[in-house]
């Protein structure tokens, strides 16, 4: 369908061309360079975060990715902590996450009384777009001393000298640390991959559903063995973006971490994530280098959450889901 | 079938509903208690003078008029932004060139910016407008929403788009219209509600967003209109303020996260309502 094809059908030969097809020429192409807009920017993203972080690469070469030290000091810097932290924050989070959060969806898929359905389906969605900040305050002023008193003491207090519960649970009892980041991290991904799943659920078409409630299956056997498996590509995908979420977040973990860049040795032992380190000294970095070490640590962050992104999108894509 | 085996399945199917049950009441439970003490905490520092006067020294009487029209001038402008770019790039995949490999390509990308860590798209634009031109603005925190919002825009326009049925086309095309006149005066028309709803869901999105303005706009403790200098804004305010020690500016951190909160609620309440309208008319 092009605006060309139309007056070549005209009676006369000399007919002029329509009023439209010049202003017409002009909105594609200005409908085809905001498209190109949107690759341009990704570009300048890499482009800027490769050429804004390049003094520190060049300066630590591969080391910067292995090395835990990070003194604005004596200017060195490696990305091991934070790249750690955000890799076990996101993964913890995930983890406490996903049981709940497929819970919720199969609950509201099949369990859930019908006035119910809908009032706690749209306040999940709601609650998906709760921005971060708000579950980061949370974190910090209601859940820290709660989550301090109730369990870090006990479990602190309980863990044997020498044993692997005690090399899990050293640190400062003061509520902040890599689980208490991953348990808000996880609180604040659940609407969104419950939100998802539920969605992905819908899409089973009644037939297979009831076909398979009609061989005798139970409730779980319907959901485990049924349904989940038939948008098994689609579920992955949404989880996938769950961890896209955990991995970028920002303002939920700054809040709670505790931001230390050494390596974390136990649960409770304040560590940082690659967001919560550039959120916290972008803009009071002190030397050139430590800004570009900054600015290198988000091209990690990005190369990471570009790989899992993009798997994700794919898998979707395969299950020809809209999310 | 054996009693046993009919008995496991049994047991294994209440386990499986009960864990269903528990979850759902734990998950529940810990948001209605983030909300709960979101309202409790925010309603208690809410009052007149948070939308009439500045942020405060601590200690001294202030609110978050500053923070609250430098949010709002820059969602504004990002939005417009956002808005002739994201409708025309979904217009183009929709259009004229999504099924085409460059399409595919484009709706890939978009579809990966449409959650890619914001932090980053922060750093981007500060290496973009903020340090070449040596100094934080509101402007290049409206330029870093935008790209946030650009993402959701293209993406709805598109699935809009593709839903307006083709007779509307073709009855466009019959009468000798030309295809950029159809897209602008027939289909962009009828999807109106559509577009409305992902306009409203890009706002809500880019409303509560913290990391992409810390070192964009910045912050500003005084009030200004002036998008060309650091800018207040609530969410850098309430992120400053909640971590600050002193308790006035905690609570303004809280009455301002309730402002954000509320905003973003209402928004997608909206949202909701608009697409509901369309799916019945």
């Amino acid at each position: 369908m092009s605006d060309a094809a139309l007056p070549a059908a005209g009676q006369s030969a000399r007919r002029s061309r329509p009023k439209g097809a010049f202003i017409g020429q002009i909105f594609e192409g200005l409908c085809f360079a905001a498209a190109t807009t949107l690759m341009v920017a990704l570009g300048g993203i890499i482009a800027s975060l490769v050429i804004g972080g390049w003094p520190a690469l060049s300066k630590f070469g591969v080391g910067f990715l292995f090395s835990a030290a990070w003194n604005p000091v004596t200017d060195a810097y490696g990305a091991a902590g934070p790249i750690v932290g955000t890799l076990i924050t996101a993964a913890l989070a995930l983890i406490l996450s996903l049981p709940i959060a497929g819970g919720v969806a199969f609950f509201l898929t099949e369990l859930c009384p019908a006035p119910l359905r809908r009032p706690i389906g749209t306040a999940v969605e709601l609650l998906a777009g709760i921005p971060s900040i708000v579950y980061g305050m949370w974190g910090l002023f209601v859940f820290a001393p709660l989550f301090a008193k109730f369990i870090q003491l006990p479990l602190m207090s309980a863990a044997k000298p020498g044993s692997l519960l005690e090399t899990l649970t050293t640190g400062i009892p003061n509520g902040s640390g890599i689980l208490p980041a991953s348990i808000i991290l996880a609180i604040m991904i659940l609407p969104f991959m419950a939100a998802t799943l539920r969605e992905l659920l819908l899409t089973v078409p009644a037939a297979v559903r009831e076909s398979a409630y009609g061989l005798g299956a139970t409730t779980a056997e319907v959901v485990l063995s049924v349904t989940l498996p038939y948008v098994r590509s689609g579920a992955i995908g949404a989880v996938m973006l769950g961890l896209g979420r955990a991995l970028g977040e920002t303002m939920a973990v700054t809040f709670i971490i505790g931001n230390s860049h050494a390596f974390p040795k136990s649960l409770f032992d304040s560590g940082s994530t690659i967001a919560s380190t550039i959120a916290n000294e972008f803009t009071e970095a002190t030397s050139p280098v430590h800004t570009a070490a900054l600015i290198a640590l988000g091209l990690v962050l990005f190369l990471i959450t570009f790989s899992v992104l993009g798997v994700a999108r794919l898998m979707l894509r395969k299950q020809g889901a809209k999310l | 079938m054996s009693a046993a085996r009919l008995a496991r399945r049994r047991v294994g199917d209440v386990a499986f509903k009960a864990f269903c049950w528990v979850v759902t009441g734990l998950a529940l439970i810990a948001l209605a208690a983030i909300l709960w003490s979101l309202l409790v905490q925010g309603f208690g520092g809410l009052n007149l003078d948070i939308f009439i006067k500045s942020t405060p020294a601590p200690g001294s009487p202030g609110g978050l008029a500053n923070a609250i029209v430098g949010s709002i001038m820059m969602c504004v402008l990002a939005m417009v932004l956002a808005l002739v770019i994201g409708i025309l790039a979904g217009t183009w995949l929709a259009e004229y060139g999504g099924r085409s490999r460059y399409g595919s390509v484009v709706r890939f990308l978009n579809d990966v910016l449409l959650s890619a860590p914001s932090i980053l798209v922060g750093l981007f634009v500060y290496e973009l407008l903020v340090a070449p031109f040596h100094g934080f603005s509101g402007f290049a925190g409206s330029v870093a929403l935008a790209l946030l919002a650009v993402p959701v825009i293209t993406r709805t326009t598109e699935d809009v788009l593709l839903l307006q049925s083709s007779t509307l086309r073709e009855a466009g095309v019959a009468l000798g219209a030309p295809l950029s006149f159809i897209i602008r005066q027939v289909l962009w028309r009828s999807a109106r509600s559509g577009l409305l709803t992902g306009a409203l869901l890009a706002f809500a999105r880019i409303s509560g967003e913290t990391a992409p303005l810390l070192f964009t706009a910045l912050n500003n403790q005084f009030f200004s209109v002036d998008l060309r200098h650091p800018t207040a804004n609530l969410s850098v305010v309430i992120f400053t303020y909640a971590l600050s020690a002193y308790d006035d500016w905690r609570r303004l951190a809280w009455a301002g996260a309730l402002l954000i909160a509320g905003t973003v609620l209402a928004v997608t309440i909206v949202a909701r309502i608009v697409a509901q309208e369309q799916k019945r008319s």
